[in-house]
């Protein structure tokens, strides 16, 4: 952890040297979420409800996703970057380096930038608690730092099995951004509203609807089961088809070049 | 010591003619070229030798360097490095020694080298008496003072080749790869830093191997040279026996490496 903290100062160093452009790209990240939020807004205007699930509700879910995404994103981009990585020989030198494999990965590439998001998701909060109707207690609360936490798992996930691929095919595998960029896009409604084969398959098969569906439900008072409140653990289980891919792939790596 | 046995890997290469039609066509039929890398190497290197290992592009160097640091799994064969299989016990292997690619820089782009070396010691857990020692002589060894405070990016070749060397010195390991450490260095750096790597060796009886296509590093370095070609050793001796394989004795050190290359056919 000691180790974590001199890897992200470092990169704190970095961004220190380029103001503007982290200024700029992070004001970027904020404005591409915002535009979602326009669309959202647009929407409905013209229809009061989504499947039962209204306005502020659907911004609520939106936030807790896209919060989740840009954790992930900003603390597991090493993976997101991994094609990258291997073509210029960087993982070489990890390989060299007496830590663990992964957490090197985790600790090279920190994105700051994605703190635009963050501000993002976090305005939508702000925006959306007065107005959804939700009487917050104590176990609803846990319930949304599970959904959040349980969000950023799976992300995270996702890019390890993303870079997990590289080992395989060196190059990047663009379809994979289906289901990270595609899961935060369609993220901001319920995934029930997409119909039961999507939820059976954002269930068992990619758990997206285990951090936000389920949980969402008891978080908005449409059921009264407390135990949906901690589905998005069971979506930690996820971590481990993702650990297993990625030691399969660091037994195939060729390297590259001279 | 090292001791390398039979050692042997294939990569699988794709072979495709130029042109659109032939860029569609592999999309659903794929030839792939065996390429042996490494065919059967063997050899031994002693504690504190200094040993070049030449061979043209594509001859198997990098890969041997890899194998032996650690990065690569071999097909077959067996290397074993004081003791460490350095493909099965990665992370101890890793701490004793030190890789240089003279074409890949390990140090961080935008930050002063003085960092990436704080960053380098709290990886390896260096001792703080051990890495200020050992900053110490290398600063005054490369003399880094005047740049050790400096963005990498604002480095030229030269001054960032030294900070590299010295970066994968810093935990002091016992054997050190350079993989063409003086790749498009200007001569004062190139005589600065083969310089360094005698001193080194002799202090600290170092091991030292070194790939490299400039002759001079070889002549000025190492008392022993191993030649590898389409993946084999083909020769494993000294100088001398390097020039007793030409016809003409006057000839350059370049022309009779040159000469080699082309009486093996690699």
């Amino acid at each position: 952890m000691k180790l974590y903290l001199k890897y992200l100062s470092i990169h704190i160093k970095s961004i220190l040297q380029y103001k503007t452009s982290f200024l700029l790209t992070s004001i970027g990240q904020f404005l591409v979420s915002f535009n979602v939020f326009l669309g959202i807004l647009f929407m409905f205007q013209r229809f009061s409800n989504v499947e039962g699930f209204t306005y502020s509700e659907c911004l609520m879910c939106y936030s807790i996703v896209l919060l989740s995404f840009s954790f992930a994103e900003c603390f597991f981009r090493g993976f997101d970057m991994f094609a990258g990585m291997i073509g210029n020989g960087e993982f070489d030198r990890i390989l060299v380096r007496p830590r663990g494999l992964i957490f090197q990965v985790i600790g090279s590439k920190i994105e700051l930038t994605r703190v635009g998001r963050v501000l993002q998701a976090i305005v939508m909060f702000c925006y959306a608690i007065p107005r959804s109707g939700i009487i917050w207690s104590a176990s609803k609360v846990i319930t949304l730092v599970n959904m959040v936490f349980g969000g950023t798992v799976v992300f995270a996930g996702l890019f390890v099995i993303y870079a997990s691929l590289c080992f395989f095919t060196i190059e990047g595998l663009e379809f994979m951004n289906i289901f990270t960029d595609g899961a935060r896009e369609y993220g901001k409604y319920p995934v029930n509203i997409y119909g039961k084969n999507v939820l059976k398959f954002c269930t068992y098969l990619v758990p997206f609807a285990l951090f936000q569906y389920y949980p969402f439900l008891y978080l908005t008072g449409k059921s009264n089961q407390i135990f949906l409140a901690f589905y998005p653990i069971l979506g930690g289980l996820f971590l481990i088809p993702c650990y297993l891919l990625w030691q399969s792939g660091v037994r195939h790596y060729k390297s590259t070049g001279s | 010591m090292i001791k390398v046995e039979k050692l042997s890997k294939t990569y699988q290469v794709l072979r495709r003619n130029a042109g659109l039609k032939e860029a569609f066509q592999s999309l659903f039929q794929k030839e792939y070229e065996e390429i042996r890398a490494l065919d059967e190497v063997t050899f031994d290197i002693l504690d504190g030798e200094m040993v070049g290992y030449i061979g043209p592009n594509g001859a198997g160097k990098s890969s041997t360097i890899k194998v032996l640091s650690g990065i690569l799994t071999p097909d077959s064969g067996t290397c074993v490095i004081d003791g460490r299989i350095p493909w099965k016990n990665r992370k101890s292997h890793v701490r004793e020694i030190g890789v240089v690619f003279g074409q890949r820089s390990q140090l961080w782009w935008d930050v002063p080298v003085i960092d990436s070396f704080e960053l380098i010691r709290d990886i390896y857990m260096i001792p703080k008496e051990k890495y200020e020692s050992n900053l110490e002589e290398l600063t005054v060894s490369l003399s880094l003072e005047q740049i050790i405070k400096t963005p990498v990016r604002q480095l030229s070749l030269g001054q960032r080749m030294r900070c590299e060397i010295a970066a994968s010195l810093l935990h002091s390991p016992k054997i050190l790869f350079l993989d063409e450490p003086t790749i498009g260095l200007d001569a004062v750096s190139k005589l600065a830093v083969r310089e360094f790597i005698i001193q080194l060796n002799q202090k600290h009886n170092t091991t030292v191997i070194l790939t490299t296509h400039d002759m001079q590093d070889i002549e000025a370095l190492t008392s022993r040279i191993l030649l590898i070609g389409k993946g084999k050793i083909l020769l494993d001796g000294s100088l001398t026996n390097l020039k007793e394989h030409s016809r003409n004795q006057s000839a350059s050190l370049d022309e009779i490496v040159a000469q080699l290359y082309r009486q093996y056919e690699i």
